[in-house]
């Protein structure tokens, strides 16, 4: 708020995921938003996923393909009544295709206050290496 | 149906079948407006974070959805019959050498009250985070909480 270089935030609306994979149960389900960056060593993954907690986040890697699924409990008692409802929560989906440097024991992940970090290392073979050329 | 006082919010829904049709609504409003080329009308004020208001018999909740923030990054205001959230969503930067691919996590400042259908006691508001999602309990005020008169 003192930081002057920061903006506001926009709304950004849910993204309804239209055609999930094998939806087995009726439920809305949206597209987490995501960070994605890479170094020389790996691959990070950041992803918004408020109201999931860990019991409720399966990280699936098959075929290359890593799927996150994050499941969110209706937030609200059964006693209570809607005034104003302005965001609809439901099922996180997102699927991302992994290219082979990626080492895939080493994947790691971390859920922290609705946010998922993943960490993907890159295989050895995979990371960059200067070639020094030698003289003579 | 007792046709509620609740002003400055465009949108609000008495019960829970509702939902579905303001869902319904606003479906039709985004097709039209993709197909007229026209801006997509807000389902809301328009304002970050995007709130929730329920109440039951003694208490109004307000849930929003920040990830990544703490409860010391908040600050949280209220008044008799109102409540005010801002705060500042930081996403650390993460070194030097990193290559961007995807970035759709916003950071940023926010700030954001509400009018609240009745009064509340504010000694007693309650707020805590959790997963992301932040909720505050306000228990009602005794004037604001419905009273069942026994018929003798």
């Amino acid at each position: 708020m003192t930081d002057k270089k920061s903006k506001e935030i926009q709304v950004k609306l849910k993204q309804e995921l239209t055609s999930p994979a094998e939806q087995t149960r009726p439920g809305l389900v949206f597209t987490p938003n995501v960070d994605i960056f890479e170094t020389d060593h790996e691959i990070t993954l950041l992803a918004d996923m408020p109201g999931v907690s860990s019991n409720n986040l399966t990280i699936d890697l098959k075929d290359n393909v890593l799927t996150l699924t994050g499941e969110v409990a209706p937030f609200e008692e059964a006693n209570e009544e809607d005034i104003l409802i302005e965001y609809e929560i439901g099922k996180y989906h997102r699927e991302f295709n992994l290219s082979s440097v990626i080492d895939q024991s080493k994947i790691d992940a971390k859920l922290k206050d609705g946010v998922l970090r993943l960490s993907l290392p890159k295989v050895k073979e995979a990371t960059p290496r200067r070639i020094e050329v030698k003289t003579g | 149906m007792i046709y509620r006082r609740f002003f400055n919010v465009p949108n609000w829904g008495f019960s829970k079948s509702f939902r579905e049709v303001d869902r319904l609504r606003r479906q039709m409003d985004e097709l039209f407006g993709a197909v007229s080329g026209g801006t997509l009308p807000m389902p809301s004020a328009g304002v970050f974070p995007l709130i929730n208001v329920t109440e039951d018999i003694n208490k109004y909740y307000v849930r929003a959805e920040l990830p990544g923030m703490k409860s010391d990054e908040l600050d949280i205001q209220v008044t008799g019959d109102g409540i005010s959230i801002s705060g500042e969503r930081k996403i650390p930067v993460e070194g030097n050498n990193v290559r961007y691919h995807r970035r759709e996590r916003e950071a940023g400042t926010f700030s954001r009250s509400i009018n609240l259908p009745g009064e509340i006691n504010v000694n007693k508001v309650e707020a805590f985070m959790e997963n992301g999602v932040l909720k505050v309990t306000m228990p009602k005020s005794e004037a604001a909480k419905p009273r069942q008169i026994k018929v003798k």
